[in-house]
This record gives C-alpha cells, structure tokens and sequence, in this order.
C-alpha cells in the first residue's frame, strides 16, 4: 500500500490556493450574473455610492455658501463640483436607484422566475458604471462644462452618453418583463402598483434617453471638431441640461414613488380602491417625460408684468398650455395617489395598522417629492423671479433626497427576499427622522432665500441671507450622515444572523411573498395562476374562511 | 401557509418582439431629435448667413434615392422570410433573411460613396459635424441591423426553424430602419 503523506505548509497552501480561487469565482459571478436580484444589488450599491458622493458634493458647496463674496473652497475647482453635484446627483444616484429597484424587485412581483433579456440588463448596469468612472475621471482632469481641457469635456460627453445608453438597456430589459413575463392571470390592471410605476419609468427613459443620447452624439461631434454651432463645452448644459434639472427628474422619481402606493394597502390592511385611478395618477407623473425630450430647461409662465389682465389672451394661453402639461399634470398624478392614500387610511372600526419603517421612509420620501415638484410650478412662473436663484437647485435636491428616503424604504421592505433578513426597525425610523429632518433643512432654506433672491452660485450680494445657508449646510450634513448610516446598517443586515421572521414578515397581498426568504435564483418553484391584484390576501382570507368553517 | 394553484405551462412570451418594439421606439425617437435639432440650426443658418449646405458641397442625388429605393427591397426581403418562416419553408427563409443582409450591406457602401462624393471634412463647419452625426447613427443602425440579419439566418439555419419571432421581430427592424432613412433622407438630401 502506498501513502501519500501531505505536509501541513502544503496543505495550507493548497487551502489557501481553493480559498482564494472560490473567491475569484464568487466575484466573477456576481460581476456576470444573470440573476436579477444581484444586478439589482449591484444598482442599488452603485446608486447608493453616488448618492453618497452626490450629499458630500453638494454639503462641500453649502460650506462654499458660507462666504458671500470669496471663495472658501479652491475658486478653479468649483466649475468642476458644481457639475459633478448635477450628475451625481441625476446620474449617480437618482436613476441608478431607480433602476436598482426596479430590477431587483420588479420579474419578483410579477410571478417570474427571470428578467427578460438579463445579459442586456448586467451590460446595461456596467455601461453604466463605466460611465460615471469616466465622468468622474473627466471632472477630475478640469473636464465638464465649464472645464478647460477639451479632451476630458470630449470624455465627460462621452461618459453621459455611456450612462445613458446604460440606463437605457437596462430598462428595456425592465419593460419587457413587465409586458411579457407576468404569472398567468396577472392582466395590466392586476399588476402591483410598484410593477405600474416601474412600467412608466421605464417607458419614460426610452422616450428621454434617445433624445438625450442624440445630442450628445452633435454635441461631441462638434465640440471635437468644429465648435460653432454648439457653443463649445459652455454649450453642453445648454442643450443636454433639460437631462439633469426639472421635469425629467420627475420621470425619475416615479418608481419612488411606487415605492409608498405599494406600501400603503400593507399597512392600512387593505385592498386598494380605484384602482385604475391610481394607475392613472402615476401615468400622469409620466407625462413629464413629454417635458423632458422638449429639450427646454424650462415650461415658464413669461407673463412679466401683464399678471392676470385680459391682454394678449391668445399668446397667454399658448404659455399656459405648456406650463400646464409638463408642470401642473405630474402635480395633479400626485394630488391623485395622495387622495387615493387617504381613502386607503381612512380610519375604520377595529382596523389594525402596522406601521413600518418602509412606510415611514418611503411616507416622507414622498411628501419630499411632491415638494419639488410643487416648487417647480412656482419657479417657472416669471413673475415670481426665482428664476437664477437658489430655488431651482432646491427643487432638484428635494426630489433627489425624497427619491432616496423611499429607496431606503424599498430596501427594508424587501430585504428579506434580496438576502433572508430584514434591517433593524428601530434604527431605521430613527434614521427616517434624521432624513427627513436633513432634506427639510437642505431644502427649504434655499426655497425661502430663493424668494428673497439670492443668486444661483457661490456668490450673493445680501450678506443677510448667511443663516438660510447655515442651515442648509446643517441639512446636507445630516443626510449625509443618514445615508452613511443606511450603507453600514444595511451592509450589517446582509451580513447578520437569520432573524426567523417567515417569508411574509410584513403580513403583505401580493405574490412576491409566497416565495422564500430570500428567494431562490429562479425566485419561485411554480408558476401560479392569480385571480385578482392581491393573490396572497385572497389565499388567506379563503385560509381564514376555511379553519372557521371547520372550527 | 397553502399555495396557489400551479399554473400550465407558460405562453410564448413575444419576448424577442417586445424587446425589438421598445428599440424601434428608442430609434424612432433619436432620430426624430436629431432632425429636430437639425432643421433647427438649419433655420438659425438660413436666417444669420443665408444658406446652410456650404458653398461647394453636392449631395450625390442618385445614389441617395437609390439607397430609399433599396429599402423597399429590405422590407420585401425581410417579410419574405417572416412569410417562408412560417409556412417552414427552409430554403426561402435562409435566401431571403441573406438577400436582406446583403442589400443592407449595398445600402452601407452607397451611404460610403454618398461621404466620398460629397468630400466633406468633419472640421468643416457645424454642417459636416452634424451631417456626420445623423448620417453616422444611421450607418450605426445598418450595421446593427446587419448583425441581426446575420444571427437570424444562423439561428434558423443552425435548426431553429420554429422561432418564428425572431424572424417577425427581424422584419419590424427593417421596416422602422426604412422609416428612419426616409425621414433623413427627406430632411438631409431633399430639403437640404
């Protein structure tokens, strides 16, 4: 008999050899999954990076607001910051986010045991984030608008149209699911309300990003080459820039909104009414897409000084209409979803609550939201003269910090079925609080002193104003703090012990829940037929009906 | 907790359809922004220097209505096939999903001879850059279409005689590629 005797270095390193060798394949499979819960894990952790970097961007300008006639911050670095604040703000964090949850949570609503098109979806999601590296490498270089090296303006171009193209694939792949993959019985008008909002965004980007997509293509074309119809770099925010400010942020925000209308029945323990209805007031948010690929920054009221007087009637309603459309119609899709929420809560004899921390972060990412668009129909009135003040930029960062209160929200509503365990509740609503407490004051500062006309910019001429910028500064500071919070708490929930909470932990209606904790890679053993919106409430009342008839 | 009841197996899902729907929109849709952009600047051109093709350009004429009049030989090819696929008949298929890719790749090298003829240098103005631009993103769509063409004729020819979707979703490209090169046609070379 032969013995093969290994020595114990040896055998340590040929350990240590598999160990390394599991981890490389492990990482590669995350890298190139196919599985739409880990690309949409790999969106929400980018997403939430950027927002990180966009909070820290725009807390370092609030610092620069603290000197109305000098620079605290190096003066030549600020073109560069104030450009990265826009697209970490729109594409570092709000669409990635977006995207993050809709990928991840969307093919699970549905019933189906896989996204349409996956690889399209993981090539979209590295398009991505290739893109905002190089965007970040092209701001870094003194590259962007307002920079002075034409090769890295020609990379940030270039970077713009990587992360929308990306974007776009990526949604495509949400689409489809959403039109072809849903469980037999699940008609359009039985689809959770989170899959509808995901349905419009979705829709929405493939009307917007094209026509983004398409200047570029002139923009890059022509600063790299001619540089005379376009304006050279200062000309890129002036035809790509309606991407990065209002409406479209509204079209963004849209599954964010989602996010609360899907919440709510679970909460309130109830089926949702006027269902249509509420179908049709996200619709309505949607309609801000047809704003956005306008290509106008702005749907104004220019009405200086005639006011309400029956002159020029004919040209005032052609303003009006406009206005109406791409401002006041998402304002009215949100007053619908809020009537609708209100019918849901109503109070009732023996109605039980359950209030939870998704509720409250995505209740107050919500009413964020609906404050930037609120601000957004008086900025563009004329006669307001907001225009060129702080105020835009609150409006934008009020939509931005509302859409990542109800991210949060999506994550500790679904964490269960990303990875078995929910994130600590107690904290969480702490940290709504701080959240909310941080948007409120990162916003509403810049509202009043935007009425009290201080300019856009690191300098203002009324050295009075400095105590609305302190509190900004305080505001950004502390949802800065939030969201670093919400990174270690969440990173500490995928990382923690099982809490045995079931599969239904929420005691929720629809399908998604019928599943395990956390759901396998192809998310559901069978396919199952559903009968009405909420498939999970019908199988325990008819549970219900059942044991009493026997009792 | 009980289960639901399991389903049948599921329905075709269209998915290949679907997906080639939402990317004609996307086409549609650049497309349609770029010639936006483009009459807008031609107008602001017409009215600051009088004129917006520069002086001693020629757009070659026959050649680009030869390549409109070739779309109408895609779009025959790519229902053809949709045709054949359907009725399983192999043999046209595979000649015609190869007829379309090789009137595809005429239309490629007449948009190249359009470039050579017209002698234009990118850096020539605000015109050449954007003339580059739309021209340049429907070469782009060629050359994608190309590609599908290809792997539609492998597929079916590789045995999968009976994904007829593909096939389907083949022939909605090329008809909405036919409809974007009449639009630029119209705007570019016609209208000038």
């Amino acid at each position: 008999m032969t013995t093969i005797e290994t020595s114990p270095e040896v055998a340590a390193a040929t350990s240590s050899d598999a160990d390394s060798g599991r981890f490389l394949a492990s990482v590669a499979d995350w890298l190139t999954s196919t599985d739409h819960k880990r690309i949409g894990r790999l969106y929400l952790a980018g997403g939430l990076l950027g927002l990180l970097d966009a909070v820290a961007i725009s807390a370092l300008l609030a610092v620069e607001l603290l000197d109305n006639e000098g620079f605290v911050l190096d003066s030549g670095a600020l073109p560069q910051l104030l450009d990265a604040q826009r697209i970490a703000l729109i594409f570092g964090s709000l669409l990635p986010l977006a995207v993050a949850m809709c990928v991840a949570f969307v093919p699970i609503q549905l019933g189906a045991k896989a996204i349409a098109f996956p690889r399209l979806a993981t090539t979209g999601f590295w398009m991505w984030f290739g893109g905002l590296i190089l965007a970040g490498v092209a701001l870094i270089n003194d590259g962007g608008t307002l920079g002075f090296d034409s090769d890295m303006v020609d990379l940030f171009i270039v970077s713009l149209g990587l992360m929308a193209i990306g974007v776009t694939a990526t949604a495509g792949s949400v689409a489809t699911s959403i039109l072809t993959t849903r469980a037999p019985g699940m008609t359009m008008r039985r689809v959770p309300p989170f899959t509808w909002s995901a349905l419009v965004f979705s829709i929405g980007i493939f009307l917007v990003m094209p026509v983004f997509v398409g200047t570029l293509v002139y923009l890059f074309l022509d600063h790299r080459n001619a540089r005379t119809g376009f304006g050279g770099n200062t000309g890129i925010f002036d035809w790509a820039g309606w991407l990065v400010t209002q409406p479209a942020s509204f079209l963004f925000a849209i599954p964010a909104i989602g996010v609360l209308v899907e919440i709510l029945p679970i909460t309130f323990k109830k089926r949702m009414p006027a269902r249509g209805l509420m179908f049709t007031g996200i619709a309505l948010i949607g309609v801000a897409a047809f704003g956005a690929v306008t290509q106008q920054n702005l749907q104004n009221l220019p009405w200086s000084g005639s006011q309400l007087s029956g002159d020029d009637i004919e040209q005032k309603v052609r303003d009006l209409v406009p206005y109406s459309t791409f401002n006041l119609l998402p304002v009215l899709g949100m007053l619908v979803v809020m009537v609708i929420g209100l019918v849901i809560a109503r109070p009732r004899r023996g109605m039980r609550v359950n209030v939870t921390a998704g509720f409250v972060l995505s209740f107050f990412g919500f009413g964020m939201i609906f404050v930037g668009m609120l601000g957004t129909v008086f900025y563009a009135i004329d006669d307001l003269g907001l225009q060129g003040t702080v105020f835009e930029g609150a409006t934008l960062i009020s939509i931005v910090y509302g859409a990542a209160l109800a991210v949060m929200g999506a994550v500790a509503h679904w964490a269960p079925k990303l990875w078995g365990r929910t994130i600590n509740a107690t904290a969480l609503l702490v940290l709504a609080l701080l959240g909310m407490t941080g948007a409120v004051l990162a916003v509403f500062p810049h509202y009043i002193s935007g009425f009290l006309g201080q300019e856009a910019g690191p300098i203002y001429s009324d050295g009075d104003l400095l105590a609305w910028n302190i509190l900004v500064l305080v505001g950004h500071s502390l949802f800065l703090l939030t969201v670093v919070v919400f990174i270690v708490l969440t990173i500490m929930s995928t990382m923690g012990h099982d809490d045995d909470l079931g599969d239904d932990p929420w005691d929720a209606q629809t399908l998604e829940w019928m599943t395990t904790s956390p759901a396998p890679k192809d998310n559901y053993a069978e396919l199952f037929v559903v009968h009405s919106p909420e498939p999970l409430l019908d199988l325990k009342e008819s549970t219900t009906t059942a044991d009493r008839s026997q009792a | 907790m009980q289960a639901l009841p399991a389903g049948a197996a599921p329905a075709p899902q269209r998915q290949m359809l679907v997906g080639v729907s939402l990317a004609v929109v996307a086409m549609i849709m650049i497309t349609g922004s770029m010639l936006a952009v483009w009459s807008l600047q031609r107008t602001r051109a017409i009215d600051e220097i009088g004129s917006w093709l520069p002086d001693g350009v020629t757009i070659p004429e026959v050649a680009t209505n030869v390549m409109l009049l070739a779309f109408v030989g895609i779009c025959v090819f790519a229902q053809w096939a949709v045709y054949s696929a359907k009725r399983a008949d192999h043999g046209h298929a595979t000649f015609a999903l190869a007829s379309t890719a090789f009137v595809a790749v005429l239309v490629i090298n007449a948009q190249a001879f359009v470039y050579q003829e017209m002698g234009l240098g990118i850096s020539d103005g605000t015109y050449a850059a954007m003339f580059y631009g739309v021209t340049g993103l429907f070469m782009v769509l060629m050359i994608i279409g190309v590609v599908f063409s290809a792997v539609t004729a492998f597929r079916y020819m590789g045995g999968r005689v009976h994904d007829h979707e593909i096939v389907a979703a083949h022939a909605i490209y090329w008809y909405a590629t036919a409809a974007v090169f009449a639009a630029i046609w119209f705007v570019v070379y016609v209208t000038k």
